[in-house]
C-alpha cells in the first residue's frame, strides 16, 4: 500500500506538492510512483533559475527500468535542487516524500494550486 | 491468453511483480531488482526460467541433423553432457534463435530454447527434422530453474538427492548431469558460476521453496537482464533477429566453418560476408558523461552517426551505465551517445564488462 500523506497535493502525473512557504513549493514523486518505477538509477534535474510552464518537461528520473519525464507541476522558477539526488538517486525510493525531494519553485501564479488534487482524490486515482 | 509456469503461485506470494513477457505471466521483481542483481554477484539467487521451451531430439541421425540445422558444430560435442551455444539461422543468414543444446546420446540431444521464439522454433525445428528421421518432442512438462551466484552450487548440492549431488559436484562448466527425469547443467545467463536445473513441473515448487528456504534470492527477469548485460551476454530481439547476421552481433565465435563439407542452414548467405571490412562491428559502451544508456539510442562520432544500442542499462555491480551497441565499421575508442537530445560521451569497451562479481574493463577515464 503507498503512502500518500494528507498534508500534500498531487498531479495525476504522480508528483508531490508541498503547502507553500514563502511563494515556495518543493516538489517530488509520489510513494506509488517511485514503487512503480523500481529502483532509481539516475536523476536530472532542472538548473536552479530555470523557469517552467505548468505542465511542463523540466526533469527526468530514471530507474534500472525506464527514463520517466517529471512534469512540472505548477508554473515558476526553480531556486533549489536536491543535490544529493547526483550521488544517491534511490534517495527517492527510500524516501520520497523527505529527503528523496526533487526541487523547490517560486511559484508565478498561486491560483495553479487549485487545480492540484488533494490526498483523497490522488487516492482515488491510483486505486482506479 | 496468458500462460503460467508452475511457479506462478510462488511469484505472486513473494511478492512478485507481474509482467508479461512472451505471453507468459513473469516476475520481474520481487521489490529490489537491484539487490536481487547483487545476490546474485554476492552469494545466490534464482529465476524461474520454465518458460524457456525444452526441445528433445530423439532418432539416430539426430547429430547429421543438428550440424544441418546449427550454426556451430555438435561435432564438437563428444562427451555426454556437454553443452554448445549456438545460432540457428535462416536461409538468409538471419538469426532464428539462440539456444543451447546438450549432447546425450548420439541418438539423444536436448536444446533450450527462447521463450518468445518457442513456437515458431519449433515449427522451423520440425520442419527440417523430417527428412532425417528425428522425433521433436516439446518438454512442456519440464519446470526450469537456474541457480546462480558464487554459492549457488553449494546451496542446490545441499538439496539434491545423494544421487544428483553426487552426479553433479564435479560438474565442469557447460557440462550436464542426468539423473531421473532431472537434467542439471553448469551454465547460466549472468556471468556467475551455478546450475541451471530442468526437472518435472510437478517437482518444481519444492525445488523452489527448499532453495528459498536455503536462503537463496529469488530473482526476477530484470535482474536477468542487468545481469546478463554486465556479461556481455546477447538477448534475442534485442541484440539480434532475424534480419541480423550473427557477424554482426558478436557471434562470430559461434560459427563453426571449419568442416568446410558441412552444408549448415544459412552458411552460404552468411559466409559471402565472412570476410567483409565494411560489417557493423559489435562493441560494448561504457556511458562516461551522466544519465543512463537505453536501447535504440544513436551514437555519433566525428557528427555523424554511426549506429545504435541494442541493448543499454545500468550496470549495478559497476554503478555505472554499459550498452551493448552495433556501429559501422571502424569505429575509435570513443563516441557519443544522444540521450534526450544531448550529446553525452562514451567509452568502446570490449564485453563482458563483468564476470564473477569482478569488473573486467577499465572503469576509469
Amino acid at each position: 500500500m503507498s503512502e500518500v500523506p494528507n498534508e500534500l497535493k498531487y498531479c495525476d502525473s504522480h508528483e508531490w506538492i508541498s503547502s507553500v512557504e514563502a511563494g515556495v513549493v518543493t516538489v517530488g514523486i509520489t510513494d506509488h510512483a517511485q514503487d512503480q518505477l523500481g529502483d532509481m538509477v539516475f536523476v536530472e534535474l532542472p538548473e536552479v533559475g530555470q523557469t517552467f510552464e505548468i505542465k511542463g518537461e523540466c526533469a527526468v528520473v530514471e530507474s534500472v527500468k525506464a527514463a520517466s519525464d517529471i512534469y512540472c507541476p505548477v508554473s515558476g522558477e526553480v531556486v533549489e535542487i536536491n543535490e544529493m539526488l547526483a550521488d544517491s538517486p534511490e534517495l527517492v525510493n527510500d524516501d520520497p516524500y523527505g529527503d528523496g525531494w526533487l526541487f523547490k519553485i517560486r511559484l508565478s501564479n498561486e491560483a495553479e494550486l487549485d487545480s492540484l488534487l488533494d490526498a483523497d482524490a490522488y487516492q482515488a486515482a491510483i486505486d482506479a | 491468453m496468458t500462460m503460467k509456469t508452475v511457479l506462478n503461485d510462488q511469484h505472486r506470494t513473494l511478492g512478485g511483480r507481474m509482467v508479461d513477457f512472451a505471453g507468459w505471466d513473469m516476475p520481474v521483481h520481487y521489490g529490489s531488482q537491484m539487490e536481487e542483481h547483487h545476490a546474485v554477484r554476492q552469494s545466490a539467487g534464482m529465476f524461474d526460467v520454465s518458460h524457456m521451451l525444452v526441445v528433445d531430439l530423439a532418432g539416430e541421425r539426430s547429430r547429421p541433423f543438428l550440424q544441418y540445422l546449427l550454426a556451430n558444430d555438435v561435432a564438437r560435442l563428444k562427451t555426454e553432457g556437454k553443452a554448445l551455444y549456438s545460432c540457428m539461422l535462416n536461409e538468409q543468414g538471419g538469426v532464428i534463435d539462440d539456444l543451447i543444446v546438450y549432447y546425450f546420446r548420439d541418438d539423444a540431444f536436448r536444446m533450450v530454447v527462447n521463450a518468445g521464439c518457442a513456437d515458431k522454433d519449433l515449427a522451423w525445428i520440425k520442419q527440417q527434422a523430417a527428412s532425417f528421421a528425428v522425433t521433436v518432442t516439446a518438454r512442456r512438462d519440464l519446470a526450469m530453474i537456474a541457480v546462480q551466484g558464487p554459492q549457488a552450487r553449494g546451496k542446490a548440492l545441499s538439496l539434491f538427492s545423494s544421487e544428483l549431488a553426487d552426479a553433479t559436484a564435479e560438474l565442469s562448466v557447460f557440462h550436464a548431469a542426468t539423473v531421473g527425469d532431472w537434467c542439471v547443467a553448469r551454465t547460466g545467463y549472468t556471468g556467475e558460476d551455478g546450475f541451471e536445473i530442468m526437472l518435472p513441473a510437478t517437482e518444481a515448487v519444492a525445488l523452489w521453496q527448499a532453495l528459498a528456504d536455503a536462503g537463496v534470492a529469488p530473482c526476477g527477469l530484470g535482474a536477468r537482464d542487468t545481469l546478463r548485460l554486465e556479461a556481455g551476454m546477447n538477448l534475442y530481439g534485442s541484440d539480434m533477429d532475424e534480419q541480423c547476421s550473427p557477424l554482426e552481433a558478436g557471434l562470430n565465435w559461434t560459427l563453426a566453418w571449419e568442416s568446410e563439407t558441412r552444408d549448415f542452414i544459412g552458411r552460404k548467405a552468411v559466409e559471402t560476408k565472412r570476410n567483409a571490412t565494411d560489417n557493423k562491428q559489435f562493441v560494448g559502451l561504457l556511458l562516461e558523461g551522466r544519465g543512463v544508456l537505453r536501447n535504440h539510442q544513436k551514437l555519433f562520432a566525428d557528427g555523424v552517426e554511426i549506429g545504435e544500442i541494442t541493448s543499454g542499462g545500468f550496470a549495478p555491480t559497476l554503478q555505472r551505465s554499459i550498452a551493448l551497441a552495433r556501429v559501422t565499421a571502424g569505429i575509435g575508442g570513443s563516441c557519443t551517445v544522444e540521450i534526450r537530445g544531448k550529446q553525452v560521451p562514451a567509452k568502446v569497451v570490449k564485453p563482458p564488462f563483468v564476470r564473477k562479481g569482478k569488473a573486467c574493463i577499465n572503469l576509469e577515464g
